[in-house]
Formats: C-alpha cells, structure tokens, sequence
C-alpha cells in the first residue's frame, strides 16, 4: 500500500446530509462532519476482509475511523444472541429488535462519531435487516417508515458473490453453514445446503431492488481481495473530496402511505 | 384500522388506557375476575410483560440508556412479542383477551417523548385496533395525589425526567402526566375509546365497565369448559416496570 506523506492528508469536504425518513428526533445534521461508509454483503463475501483494509488505508491517510456492525449495541446484543439462539421470536419481533439494536449504535456511536469528524465504517447496516425482512415477508412501507431513523450513509457498496461461491467459502471458513443465514427458518428446504443456495438466491434479488431504490454500489465480490478493496478505495476518494457518489446522486426514496 | 371483530377473528380484545393512577389496573382486574367466574375463556396481557426484552428494557432503564426512539423501538418489540405468540393465537382461538394498556399509550408516551406520530403509528400498523377500549380519565389532580399521595420513589423514565421537564421529579410527573392526558383525549375520538369517569367509586366504575361489554360483547360465545391458560403474574396495585430504579 501506498504511504501517504503528510501534507497529503485530504480534509473531507462537508456533505449534505439527510435522514431516509423522520430521522432521530432533535439530531442536527450540520454538526455531523465526518462520514458513513457502508459495506454490505452475505457471510462470506469479504466485507471484514475489506473493512479491515479500509481502517488501515484510512488510517494511514490519517483519518480516523469508528467501526459498528449489527448486534452490537450496549442495549440490546446481549438478549438478540440469546433469542436467536433459541429462535423463539416471531417476524415481527425480531424485526424491531434489531431495530432497536440499530437506533442504539446510531445514536450512541455513530452520531457522536460523525459529529466529531471520525470515518464511520459500517459493517452491513439497514439494507441487510429490510433484504431479511422483505424475504421473510414483511411490508414494504412498514420497513421504510422503521427505518426512516437512519441517516443516509455518504457511500454504500454491496459485495456481490454467487451463492454457489459463498457455501464454498462458508465450509472453506467453518466446515458448517450459519442457521439464519442458510434461512432454516424460512422452511424452503430441510437440506440446509439447499436452504442456503435458495435463501442467498431470494435475498441477492431483495437486495437488488433495494438497490434500485437506495442507489448503492453493486461491486464484483468474485474478484480478488485487493481488486476489490481498489474499487472502494476510489469511490471513497471522491466522497472524500466532496465529489458526489452514485448513491448521493440516485434519486431520493419516495415514501409510501402506510397500509 | 380494523378491530378483530371487524377482521373476522372469533376472540375479542378489550383494552384499557388511562394516566398512572387513574385505576385502569384495579378495573381490569375486577372486570377479569368477573369473566372468569363466569365460565368465560380469558386471558389478560400487561404492557412491558415480555419475558424476553425485560432483561434488555431492565437495563436501558436502570442505566437510563434509552432515547426517545430507542424507548419506543423496545416498547414496540415487547409488544410485537406479546402480540405474535399470545393475543393474536388466543383471539384466532376465540378468547376473550384483556389488556393493560394496548397500542395508545405508546402512541401518547412516544409522542410526549417527540417520536414523530405518523412513525410510531406506522410501527404499530401490523396491529388490530380493540373491539372495546375503555379510557378511564380522572382529573390529572386526582391521578397525581393518587400516586403522590404514598410519596413513592418516582422512577426515572416513569416521571419523564429523560425529557429534562424539571429538576424534581415531582414536578417533572406532574407536567409529564398532564401533557399524556392531552394526547390521550386528541385520540379518544378517533379510536372511539369508551369514557370511564374515573373519579367515581371502584363499585360504580366497575358497573358500567361489566354493563357495557356484556352489551358490545356476546358473552354466551366464550364459555370454556377447559383449564384456563395462566396469564403472566400482576400486583393490583402500583407500577409494573418495577425494574427501573427509584430517581435519587
């Protein structure tokens, strides 16, 4: 990797900033300075792999970064293992669970983290809870006025890997495939290796029409670790230097009367 | 908004709503004995009962971790849990399902706690509205002295001290109560709540509470000649979010 001297440090350039929906009651955009970068992805599809990357460019380009991830929150982590252990919950309740877990981190970390001018890093983030919710069939609309609390990141890139490549990474990585992200309990099929191929199937065509309304980035997660990691370093760049990303360009997301 | 009735389902909800002290809890208690000793399939439910997100809503409150949307999102997801695995299969099986407290107490605490309304409301969509709810409104004068007359240790988020109303908890309940009364009286038309006044004698209120299901409800439908499932433990009196910590 390249050494950054320096007197090549770039300051961010400020960004407009929005929430999709009604957003956090009494959070004020301006003071957020720093910037969301979302990575999203399957198990598997490199996203830890290309995070870590990230932090270290970043960080040699002297900016500092804040990582979170899903089921990480102070408030809730903790009971959402435990319930997943037992998968006891119902659709419904899962569902807001983990949006609790999710309005926990944004408020608690990634908020202040911005605020202070801090690189915000996010391992997977709203796309991921809606693409499991809308495969196991929830509303749309509901979804959308849930998750209105979330703040519009400045770059989203979705790692895309065939489903036959990510069971051979998973049994490559842990010789067993994941109960919830094979989809067990979606009951498609008692063969978990079946189950995963079908679920990862649905959830990529989820995740693609939640690309054409969030206008994230779809990158080739097929090809190698550093190829990869070039793309995103690129797109950062620019976010970095103010220059607008395709996701800041798409057009913004219409809202939905509810049922 | 359809109401269970409305939708088909053979059970029927009955809800109460009301301010701390307003006695809601004591009405419902009288009006489930009633039921019960008549035969009749019951099962009652109580706001922020869900064995599964005590723990986590026990520790945001004792460690006043939650925010105004984080308050609501857990709420919502203690309600979700009680009304996916209990209400909705007990009322497909045809009871008579008693609740305290239902969808508008989040609908005015969320609300009091500026959670934008048509976001809460959306939250709560997958929900059916009550076949009845009674809205047991005394003065607020009257609710207050009824819990501030025991001087209880307010707790926390109970006394709205999150929304920084005053220094004294006393005086943080009281304005915190008064402003839930207004939400509660804007949707009272809306959501046909059934007024209870409950400044009269428990005997009183009780007679129009029985009179008026026994007339919107047809009884003689839900007797039951098995075991009766075991509704989740309840104190008749004072507060159930007992696991919050009394405000210093």
């Amino acid at each position: 990797m390249k050494r950054t001297a320096h007197n090549q440090i770039v300051v961010p350039r400020r960004s407009e900033r929005r929430f999709y929906g009604h957003g956090i009651p009494g959070a004020d955009l301006e003071e957020l300075a720093g910037k969301l970068i979302v990575v999203e992805g399957a198990d598997g599809s490199g996203r830890s792999t290309q995070i870590a990357k990230l932090v270290e460019w970043l960080e040699g380009g002297g900016h500092a970064t804040v990582q979170v991830g899903l089921k990480r929150s102070t408030l809730v982590s903790a009971e959402l293992a435990q319930a997943q252990q037992g998968n006891i919950l119902s659709r419904t309740t899962l569902s807001l669970f983990y949006a609790t877990d999710f309005a926990d981190q944004l408020e608690n970390v990634i908020l202040p983290a911005l605020r202070a001018g801090f690189i915000v890093l996010a391992d997977r983030y709203i796309y991921t809870l809606m693409t499991r919710d809308l495969v196991r069939g929830m509303d749309e609309a509901w979804l959308k006025n849930l998750y209105g609390t979330a703040l519009k990141p400045d770059a989203v890139f979705y790692l895309n890997v065939a489903p036959e490549e990510l069971v051979q990474r998973n049994l490559s990585k842990n010789a067993a495939l994941d109960y919830w992200e094979s989809g067990m309990d979606l009951g498609l099929s008692r063969d978990m290796f079946d189950s995963f191929l079908k679920y990862q199937t649905a959830m990529q065509a989820a995740f693609r029409r939640l690309q054409a309304m969030y206008g994230f980035t779809i990158v080739d997660g097929n090809q190698s670790a550093e190829a990869i990691n070039e793309v995103l370093r690129q797109k950062i760049s620019a976010v970095l230097a103010g220059r607008p990303s395709r996701a800041a360009l798409a057009k913004p997301v219409r809202r939905r009367p509810g049922r | 908004m359809k109401t269970f009735a409305q939708l088909g389902f053979p059970g029927r909800l009955i809800a109460v709503e009301g301010l701390d002290g307003s006695g809601k809890s004591t009405q419902i208690y009288l009006l489930k004995r009633w039921l019960e000793l008549r035969g009749l399939k019951v099962y009652f439910s109580e706001w922020n009962s869900s064995e599964l997100v005590k723990s986590a809503t026990s520790k945001g409150k004792k460690r006043e971790l939650l925010t105004p949307t984080t308050f609501s999102l857990i709420h919502a997801t203690d309600f979700a849990d009680r009304y996916e695995r209990h209400l909705l299969p007990l009322l497909r099986a045809g009871y008579l399902v008693l609740c305290d407290r239902y969808i508008f107490t989040a609908f005015a605490r969320d609300v009091v706690r500026g959670c934008p309304p048509e976001w809460v409301r959306g939250i709560y969509n997958f929900a059916a509205l009550p076949d009845v709810t009674f809205f047991f409104r005394a003065d607020l004068e009257v609710s207050l002295q009824r819990i501030l007359d025991g001087r209880p240790k307010l707790k926390f988020f109970e006394a709205g001290m999150d929304l920084r109303l005053s220094t004294d908890p006393y005086e943080s309940f009281r304005i915190f109560q008064g402003r839930l009364l207004e939400q509660y009286l804007a949707m009272s038309a809306e959501f046909n709540f059934a007024l209870i006044d409950a400044n009269q004698p428990v005997e009183a209120q009780q007679v129009v509470v029985r009179q008026q299901v026994a007339r919107r409800i047809d009884l003689a439908k839900f007797r039951s000649t098995r075991p009766q499932p075991v509704s989740p433990p309840r104190s008749i009196f004072g507060k159930i979010e007992a696991e919050e910590e009394p405000v210093e």
